[in-house]
């Protein structure tokens, strides 16, 4: 039993409840909201650090006993996921002050981000299946506020999209839970996974399986279900944007994760080569869609697509370099997403448009914010020492020694499409005659956006220098997935 | 034309009153039997409408001068803090405590901290409630 894993999801929870008051003080909102998140990090970070001392942490809820209560843990990987989580949200809530709009902040933006972060580690952090859908709902709830705040007509009409989507795909969550729920007889992850051994994954758990799939893959955007996110994500204004491309599809890709080591683990001939086959088209898909595109929002968008599925693909792998790969790309993503996104937010800023034919020359006026895009954008395609590298490293070798040589190699090749779709940019936007300017650019603002935005990059080189001090860390994360009995010991014995 | 709803509006002052009541006596009786915050909301809510109805949303809002959107934030904070509560006792978030009292005119009373959270979500229910409708209400 320890409570204080619970702490990186109540302090946004509380401190989003303290923001509903007081809406039209900027000052206080703003302050409110950052005292908060520094410290849900610190929490955050010592959550780590214990979690990697004592491993996993546990509390079920109510003083229940294990399976029956809602249970709570925090292993390495959840813990190491939460950390990230909080540390972007306080990047992105940052740069927002200058860009996200007086108006937006006076009408619930910071609540909004508090509990989307509540829903976001809830969910990273919950071992119960049901109790991960609510998580689910209180994350989406949020993000139906945010997607529309501002009321421009494109937040209008591609929010009533994304909300049809995501009450679909809840539904269809509850109603697979529901099946899960009638062979197992149990919610909580852990006994569920336990029962499913006990009981050898019968035809109807694979169903069940790929129930799950198309559930959290409509939230992660996988192969088929991926088609409303590019035209919902490009509504909102870029820190809305960066928020969500950050955190909200990795939430899905984290549920499979998750489900499809713990649980769906026993006819892996069916569910994982499912899952390779869709990863794999992912990245097709994402690529052609990355390339296709000359609007600098849509070319990142795609990147979010292809880059599910090369987490995916090392998930499906199912072995110990496989996963650890896939921890470390998961997270990886995470940052750099976000970077990607503040910089373009930056480049849309000072040109005033998102169409880079209309772009060019921004290397003369802004020099430094085109040197950290192209430090982002090599960390985006893992050219070493950058962040990428290490985890598409793992990736790939976990691939061969699964035995998939053809599709590993054509993960290696989508890296360069990767290149080249975010060096489009950089050649379009920085390279070149001098194109359109904004004539609105306040060299302050730009400064005070720029250097949230630099930061960030900073930290994803360090991610990608430290890799060595990391590894013990991931290291952990992927033995987790890979047994699962370290994780139901730590729920079934844990306490109480 | 002037609509005649004196009869409406003198029954709805009375019915206000039991409806109130009676979600008053729901809520507490949803602790061992059907009833509770989210139910007893509903029905204070409707009991507010029927109010909106009779007269009209200005009106009302000078009876009742609440933000009800700071409504639903202390029914949140209520209800967050029983559940933490428990933290601070080193017990599981969520660990709930009751006791029997013996209080004047009631007698053997079970007192119990799930109450407390049920008020958290009495208020949240009927916060939501009256803002949603507040906000398509005042739309012409």
């Amino acid at each position: 039993m320890n409570n204080f894993l619970l702490l990186p999801i109540i302090i946004p929870f509380f401190f989003g409840m303290f923001l509903i008051f007081n809406q039209k003080r900027l000052a206080y909102q703003r302050i409110i909201t950052m005292l908060g998140l520094i410290l849900a990090i610190i929490c955050a970070l010592s959550l780590v650090y214990k979690v990697y001392l004592d491993g996993p942490q546990t509390v079920t809820f109510g003083s229940w006993p294990a399976p029956f209560g809602i249970t709570m843990v925090s292993d390495m990987v959840s813990a190491l996921l939460v950390t990230t989580t909080l540390v972007l949200a306080f990047f992105i809530v940052w740069y927002g002050f200058e860009s996200i709009g007086k108006e937006r902040e006076r009408f619930f933006y910071y609540p909004g981000v508090m509990f989307i972060i509540t829903g976001v580690n809830g969910a990273f952090t919950t071992g119960d299946i049901f109790n991960l859908f609510v998580f689910f709902e209180v994350l989406l709830m949020a993000s139906y506020l945010l997607i529309v705040l501002g009321g421009e007509k494109a937040q209008l009409r591609e929010s009533i999209k994304y909300i049809l989507v995501n009450v679909l795909s809840s539904a269809l969550f509850v109603i697979t839970v529901a099946f899960l729920y009638s062979v197992v007889g149990t919610l909580s992850m852990a006994d569920i996974s336990l029962k499913i051994a006990e009981i050898k994954q019968p035809g109807i758990i694979t169903v069940i399986a790929v129930m799950f799939l198309m559930v959290f893959g409509m939230k992660a955007a996988i192969f088929p279900l991926y088609f409303w996110l590019p035209s919902a994500y490009s509504a909102p204004p870029i820190p809305v944007l960066a928020l969500f491309g950050a955190l909200l599809t990795k939430v899905g890709v984290y549920a499979i994760m998750r489900t499809y080591t713990l649980f769906f683990t026993h006819d892996l001939a069916y569910t994982h080569e499912l899952l390779l086959i869709l990863s794999i088209i992912t990245i097709i898909a994402g690529c052609i869609g990355a390339l296709a595109h000359f609007d600098v929002k849509q070319i990142i968008i795609y990147n979010i697509v292809i880059a599910v599925g090369v987490i995916l693909f090392g998930v499906a792998q199912m072995n110990q370099i496989g996963l650890e790969g896939a921890m470390f790309y998961l997270v990886h993503d995470m940052i750099i997403k976000a970077a990607l996104f503040m910089l373009i937010g930056l480049v849309i800023y000072v040109t005033g448009t998102t169409n880079l034919r209309k772009m060019g020359g921004l290397m003369k006026t802004y020099p430094a914010l085109g040197w950290f895009y192209l430090i982002a954008a090599f960390g985006l395609a893992g050219v070493p020492p950058l962040s990428g590298f290490v985890g598409k490293l793992l990736i790939v070798q976990g691939g061969f020694q699964a035995g998939n040589i053809w599709t590993s190699l054509l993960l290696l090749a989508s890296s360069l499409v990767v290149l080249l779709s975010v060096m489009r940019i950089f050649i379009y936007a920085f390279w070149g005659e001098q194109g359109q300017v904004s004539n609105q650019v306040n060299k302050k603002v730009y400064n005070r956006m720029f250097f949230p935005t630099m930061l960030l990059v900073f930290i994803s080189i360090l991610y990608g220098v430290g890799t060595e001090w990391l590894t013990p860390l991931m290291e952990d994360a992927a033995k987790i997935l890979i047994e699962p009995s370290i994780y139901t010991d730590a729920v079934m014995k844990g306490g109480n | 034309m002037k609509t005649n709803d004196v009869i409406l509006q003198f029954t709805a002052k009375i019915v206000f009153f039991m409806i109130f009541f009676y979600a008053v006596h729901i809520f507490f009786a949803g602790h061992y039997t059907p009833g509770g915050g989210f139910v007893g909301g509903l029905v204070t809510a409707s009991a507010i409408v029927l109010l909106i109805i009779a007269f009209d949303i200005k009106t009302v809002q000078s009876i009742i001068p609440i933000n009800y959107i700071y409504l639903v934030a202390v029914g949140l904070i209520i209800a967050g803090a029983t559940a933490a509560f428990s933290m601070f006792m080193g017990k599981p978030f969520f660990t709930h405590y009751f006791d029997y009292f013996y209080l004047p005119l009631l007698g053997k009373t079970s007192l119990h901290t799930a109450a407390l959270f049920d008020l958290g979500v009495y208020l949240v229910v009927v916060g939501v409630t009256m803002t949603i409708i507040q906000t398509i209400g005042e739309d012409e």
